[in-house]
């Protein structure tokens, strides 16, 4: 056997997704549609206070006047935003003491994506959140994270049980009027996770939480908030799956850090979410907000690991607010087949002697096409700001592509600003001469794709980087034949 | 060991290597030598397996089993090895990351086990230490930013690791100053032995000093036209090639 382009092009064509399957759970779903009623009917249906309801439908009078973006490098048909059921929870028994309890189908699929919640409890360290359809089902080491005072729920329970809390951070990073989708997932976000870390403690443990799609025609639109206290630590970790679909599904996720004086959160995502089959048909679009906020002295690192999707518009930013602030982002993005991702980051210099690092590096096969887009902003006070960034792509055969978008806006002279960019193809000669030691082409690819993103992997906790790692290999790798 | 017997290859329908027999029997080494183009490159690689080129008439037994149907890390698991005249870069991919694999992979081919950290460990220190390889050279990205005669050592170094029955070394001392060269050679004449054979391909007689061939042939217009002992390098140094050339066209 040997690979020349062609064949090399067809296998990485040929993997079709791992995850493609349905689990059969009663939902309770509202009909489709959207509008102030539905609105206060999501409000209500979670038993939320008057002030929720407000401020959803305020958000939701905001997105009404707003209009779709469509500067981002992606071609998609644009959702029917009436065509669109905004609520569905899984119907038994929404709430469990132990994981006995718990339906053992949900449990079932947590096994095939290869999540076992019994396995992932013993293993030291973990706490999940499982978002399954947009009401929490299941939460673990919640005692343990008590005792520290820290805070780890889903934000349907932080907003009945921690509301000044709730009430003083929700969008103060991301504005309800922020963007088009920022907008709608503040009027019907259906729920997603609340993390609070006390003053000078550090999270003993990576939280972790795994969201799913899991209803033919529901949007899920997550809403998740990190506060982290002055001088304290926290690594969380975001990971996501969705069972393979016919008609496109839409996510527009918002999540908000807000690290206080001396604070570090660390952010992790790997997404797999279905992206599509090879003729570029269904997928999931992923359009999401993140960003975070710094005050003096504090930290926001951004990790992440996107595989999956049909459409992704993306970019987790920092605000460094605080003088001697830092902002980290760290990127792979892997697109195959029809895959279309326009995603970066913003580092928005405000303060006085902050620093940024961008490390992105794009892997595009099939007939994909992958874009960074990151803007690094320097305001007129920030003095001695400092940014490096750097974007790799990797090409695999002739008909994808991969474009880089930097924006740089310095307003500040002694602001330093490095920018360096690469684009390199996976070789014909580099498969040969991994072939000839004896590796064949799908490990060749696997290792030559590790070694391209390992500056990221590098950057994720150790659990993560296993399963990034094994991503990867699943995203671009066929069975040979 | 090795056995060629009226080997055609061609690639994009021009024919490169137009008839080659060739015997290599364990324990040896031969020598093959030839102005540029002659195709020595391309039966190297041919050998290993490279399908960019057809292979037409002819056939290519290794110890007894015809290579033709078998993929190159098939061949490479049977124990061929080539040491490339331009190695390739993988950023990223650390020298001993790379040798870990590919052990492993070969192992696993042959039914067994990876091998112990202990012993790999061992392994690279001992092959290491022979080719004066310095260990901080072995936790860069293979070849990435490495001299030529730092990458040629590498290949050597990797040769050193997977312990080949045949190896192929196609055109190792170029790029190579005089200290690396000995050092180079040391470390092939090191890994001979009565089990193994070792191709070098070479344009000049000047590596043939240091590691000594029992037999040398001349490869002209994809033929072997001219076969002999070592004294055939001394020459071909001396004439040059242009008598053979004669030779050939009567």
């Amino acid at each position: 056997m040997a690979y020349t382009e062609e064949e090399l092009k067809k296998e990485l064509e040929t993997k079709e997704y791992e995850y493609g399957f349905y689990t059969d759970i009663e939902s309770d779903t509202f009909p489709k549609g959207l509008n102030e009623d539905i609105v206060v009917a999501i409000s209500k249906k979670k038993e939320e206070p008057d002030w929720m309801t407000k401020w959803r439908l305020e958000a939701f009078r905001a997105w009404k006047q707003m209009e779709e973006p469509e500067w981002a490098n992606v071609k998609y048909q644009k959702p029917d935003f009436q065509n669109i059921s905004y609520y569905s929870a899984p119907n038994k028994k929404p709430k469990y003491d132990s994981l006995d309890e718990v339906d053992p189908e949900l449990l079932d699929t947590f096994k095939k994506l290869g999540i076992s919640v019994d396995e992932q409890k013993k293993l030291a360290g973990v706490a999940v959140d499982i978002v399954m359809d947009s009401v929490s089902v299941a939460t673990t080491f919640k005692k343990t994270l008590a005792e520290k005072g820290i805070i780890f729920c889903s934000i349907s329970e932080a907003i009945k049980e921690h509301p000044e809390l709730v009430k003083k951070y929700l969008g103060t990073v991301v504005p309800q009027k922020d963007n088009f989708y920022a907008a709608l997932n503040s009027a019907v976000f259906s729920d997603g996770s609340f993390c609070y870390i006390p003053k000078g403690v550090r999270c003993p443990m990576e939280l972790s939480t795994y969201f799913r799609i899991n209803q033919a025609g529901t949007g899920q639109f997550e809403r998740t908030l990190v506060i982290a206290e002055e001088g304290s630590y926290v690594s969380y970790l975001e990971g996501c799956t969705a069972p393979m679909r016919d008609e496109n599904q839409l996510h527009a996720a918002v999540v908000e850090l807000i690290a206080l004086d001396n604070a570090e959160i660390k952010y992790s995502t790997v997404q797999n979410w279905f992206p599509g089959n090879k003729e570029g048909k269904g997928g999931v679009y992923n359009f999401v907000t993140k960003r975070g906020l710094c005050e003096k002295h504090a930290k926001i690192s951004w990790t992440q690991v996107e595989t999956g999707s049909a459409v992704t518009w993306k970019y987790p930013s920092c605000i460094l607010k605080g003088d001697y602030s830092i902002g980290e982002f760290y990127s792979i993005a892997v697109t195959n087949n029809f895959q279309q991702a326009d995603t970066g980051t913003k580092m928005v210099h405000l303060g006085k002697n902050t620093k940024s690092t961008i490390i992105s590096k794009g892997i595009s096969a099939g007939q994909s096409q992958n874009s960074y887009r990151g803007l690094v902003q320097v305001n007129s006070r920030a003095e001695n700001a400092r940014n490096f960034s750097q974007c790799d792509s990797l090409l695999m055969g002739n008909r994808c592509g991969a474009h880089t978008f930097p924006y740089i806006e310095v307003k500040n002279k002694s602001a330093q600003i490095e920018h360096e960019a690469t684009t390199s193809k996976i070789g014909e000669d580099q498969i040969f001469y991994c072939n000839q030691r004896g590796i064949d082409t799908e490990k060749a690819i696997a290792l030559i794709v590790n070694g391209f993103s390992k500056e990221v992997l590098n950057k994720l906790p150790m659990e993560f980087a296993v399963e990034a790692q094994k991503l990867l290999e699943i995203s671009l790798e066929g069975s040979v034949g | 060991m090795l056995e060629i017997k009226n080997l055609h290859a061609s690639v994009d329908d021009k024919e490169i290597l137009k008839g080659i027999n060739l015997k290599v029997n364990a324990g040896e080494v031969h020598a093959i030598m030839g102005p540029n183009g002659s195709g020595k490159s391309t039966l190297a690689e041919v050998i290993a397996g490279q399908e960019e080129f057809e292979v037409g008439e002819g056939s290519i037994l290794l110890e007894g089993e015809d290579l033709e149907e078998l993929s190159p890390e098939e061949r490479a698991h049977k124990g061929v090895f080539l040491s490339f005249q331009y190695p390739v870069e993988i950023p990223g991919v650390s020298v001993t990351n790379f040798m870990k694999t590919a052990i492993n992979e070969s192992r696993k081919a042959q039914g067994l086990e990876d091998m112990p950290a202990n012993e790999m460990l061992k392994k690279i220190r001992e092959k290491s230490e022979m080719l004066e390889i310095d260990r901080k050279f072995l936790s860069r990205s293979l070849n990435e930013g490495f001299s030529g005669g730092e990458k040629k050592r590498n290949e050597i170094f990797q040769m050193a690791m997977m312990e080949p029955k045949l190896a192929i070394l196609d055109e190792t001392d170029s790029g190579l100053d005089i200290d690396a060269l000995r050092i180079v050679s040391n470390g092939v004449n090191k890994l001979r032995s009565k089990d193994n054979a070792i191709i070098v391909i070479t344009h000049y007689q000047r590596l043939l000093e240091y590691i000594v061939p029992d037999f040398v042939h001349v490869l002209y217009n994809g033929k072997i036209v001219k076969s002999g002992t070592k004294e055939l390098a001394l020459e071909l140094e001396e004439k040059g090639y242009d008598w053979l050339k004669e030779e050939a066209a009567v």
